[in-house]
């Protein structure tokens, strides 16, 4: 275990973190009620267009000649990257023992699975005939065909699929302790009900012993998983001619702004919800201030992308290249391009001071500006490379309509909703890792080395 | 419901405690005893002395087998309905690495997960004593013994720092 300063340890008893855990469960606070309302509403609102577009078909959206990638396809790249600050800092800083990941773990671990989840609903949305979604799937068939592997689309069906069931595996795996937890705290039909989820853990000798091997290689499995992840996302448009896709810098570039944005997500989704479940204490400016810190790693990184893909297209002699770069920052989505490179590039900037690092409200309004930043950065790598491809006589135009803004509203409906109903049914922080982190009593003077 | 165990189960509050009475029992030849804590610790560990969990032989081969059906799926399937584009090949194995890979990552994962399952259920804790504070912030040792044994196991207990002791009939 490493080593950590007295300062940073959670400073409340084993019996006092069950207890504050315990007490978020079942929240009837009107603060919880809103948000929960407002995501409810919002699903509502997606779920009305989703209809439609059965009805209508996809032509209600705003698919134009040549764009017939857009919005929902922007919406599926954007929801996959918010999972993947979950995976890194549950599973990759856990292998370097990383010792403030603990009490904002099972927050980051759900938002994953939710937001793949989210992400996972899009490629279905924009195929257009959804009920026939299984396609995409090897499965023996009366047509005697199989999907084309050397497809990158399918590769993202592996990769998607993959991650799914290992980020919904590894939360559940870590939160059977914790449930057990619970289970010897209430009563009456909740104890049935965290009884029959805890499996039977009693946190015996023998259960941790393998429970702490498997959860380990669990770790060690999602690790390469995340970083795979994305990479298969960029090749979606990495493995295409299109100009402006076409980079072998796609991978780390895609991986970095996923975590960028994920981490942004998190200050948004925990900031609001550490105040209306009252856990201030457990999840304080230390923890913003160590995501801050990936914040700024992150953003830097996309910093430096940004300006390798602008130097690239120069360097590289291609005109339909220089073009489309060109266009990305002085063409008609100009306003799209620079929201992007100001929300992403330059507004992690501000955290190399600590004073912004360790204010809450300015985390809050920066995350803001980052999943906007990072929405943007999405479409205009989709949708501006689709408008001015390689034959100028093609080039198009694209205007999002009110059924792909329905949906992406749905998105967050869905989203919150699942994560809202989450933190009210299961600890949200994870006990079983913060006792882990705290001390025990001991009756002569001296510690364990 | 079934009969419990017979046996003493001690409370801890203090870990130091709870490692001295597991050596005390660990010198007396006992080595069938369970300990209880709400997080992994690795006094106890420890002072346990138990193996590495053999989990990890699971993870090994659900990653190999995965790996393996992921690259026998494509290339099997690819020529199962022989498609000719552009003069290239039909299996190509190297696009197929990305199937292979998630394959790998997808097997390890679950076979892990049932690995774990089924080696905690080969030591069922269901019959044994238990307080729900060992979820909380006490160590409990279970110690199953003859009733004739309940004394001395209690003293062991006691002397070591237990600040509880009970038997499962009591």
């Amino acid at each position: 275990m490493t080593a950590i300063a007295g300062a940073e340890r959670p400073t409340q008893t084993h019996a006092e973190v069950t207890r504050d855990v315990v007490a978020t469960l079942g929240t009837q606070s009107r603060g919880y009620v809103l948000m929960l309302f407002g995501a409810v509403a919002l699903f509502l609102v997606g779920l009305v267009t989703f209809v439609f577009l059965l009805r209508d078909g996809l032509g209600l959206a705003g698919y134009k000649t040549p764009v017939f990638w857009s919005v929902f396809i922007t919406n599926f790249v954007f929801w996959v990257g918010i999972g993947h600050a979950g995976t890194l800092i549950s599973a990759i800083l856990y292998l370097f023992r990383s010792p403030w990941r603990t009490a904002v773990y099972r927050a980051t671990e759900a938002m994953t699975v939710f937001a793949v989840m989210t992400a996972g609903l899009f490629p279905i949305i924009h195929i257009g005939r959804q009920w026939v979604f299984y396609w995409l799937l090897p499965y023996p068939n009366q047509r005697y065909l199989w999907p084309n592997f050397k497809s990158p689309l399918l590769w993202d069906v592996f990769a998607i699929g993959t991650y799914l069931t290992v980020s919904t595996t590894f939360l559940v795996v870590g939160l059977v302790p914790d449930v057990a937890a619970v289970r010897d705290k209430v009563s009456g039909w909740r104890q049935k009900l965290y009884r029959a989820l805890s499996i039977g853990w009693t946190g015996s000798d023998n259960q941790w012993r393998h429970y702490t091997r498997g959860y380990l290689y669990l770790a060690a499995l999602a690790t390469p998983l995340v970083l795979s992840v994305h990479s298969v996302v960029s090749w979606d448009f990495a493995m295409g001619l299109v100009p402006g896709w076409h980079g072998t810098i796609f991978a780390p570039y895609f991986v970095a702004g996923a975590i960028y944005s994920g981490i942004g997500m998190v200050f948004s989704l925990l900031i609001p919800l550490r105040k209306v479940l009252h856990l201030e204490h457990m999840i304080t400016e230390y923890h913003f201030e160590n995501l801050a810190k990936l914040t700024l790693l992150t953003g830097s990184i996309l910093f430096y992308a940004y300006g390798m893909e602008y130097f690239v297209a120069w360097y590289s002699g291609v005109s339909a290249e220089q073009t489309t770069f060109y266009l990305r920052a002085f063409g008609p989505m100009w306003w799209a391009g620079w929201t992007m490179i100001i929300c992403n590039a330059f507004v992690s900037q501000l955290l190399w001071f600590k004073k912004i690092r360790t204010n809450i409200t300015a985390l809050f309004v920066i995350s803001i500006f980052i999943n906007i930043g990072m929405w943007f950065e999405r479409y205009v790598i989709i949708t501006s490379s689709l408008r001015n491809d390689f034959l100028p006589f093609a080039w198009g135009q694209l205007d999002p309509t009110w059924a792909d803004w329905g949906i992406l509203a749905g998105s967050f409906g869905w989203f919150l909703m699942y994560f809202l109903l989450f933190a009210r049914t299961f600890p949200i922080v994870a006990i079983q890792e913060v006792k882990e982190m705290i001390p025990m009593p001991r009756k002569r003077a001296g510690g364990h080395a | 419901m079934a009969r419990p165990t017979p046996g003493v189960l001690g409370s801890f509050v203090e870990i130091d405690a709870a490692t001295d009475a597991i050596h005390a029992l660990k010198a007396q030849g006992r080595r069938d005893f369970t300990v209880y804590n709400a997080a992994p610790n690795h006094e106890i560990e420890e002072a346990l002395g138990h193996k590495v969990s053999p989990v990890r032989v699971f993870t090994l081969l659900g990653g190999l087998t995965g790996c393996a059906a992921g690259f026998a799926m494509t290339i099997w399937m690819s020529n199962d309905w022989p498609v000719l584009v552009g003069g290239k090949p039909i299996a190509t194995p190297v696009p197929y690495v990305v199937i292979a890979f998630e394959l790998t990552i997808l097997m390890g994962s679950l076979i892990t997960v049932a690995a774990m399952v089924l080696f905690s259920a080969l030591k069922p804790t269901r019959r044994l004593l238990y307080d729900p504070a060992f979820s909380d912030d006490r160590i409990g040792i279970f110690v199953p013994c003859d009733p004739g044994q309940y004394p001395v196991v209690e003293q062991l207990l006691s002397r070591a720092g237990s600040v509880e002791v009970r038997h499962a009939d009591a």
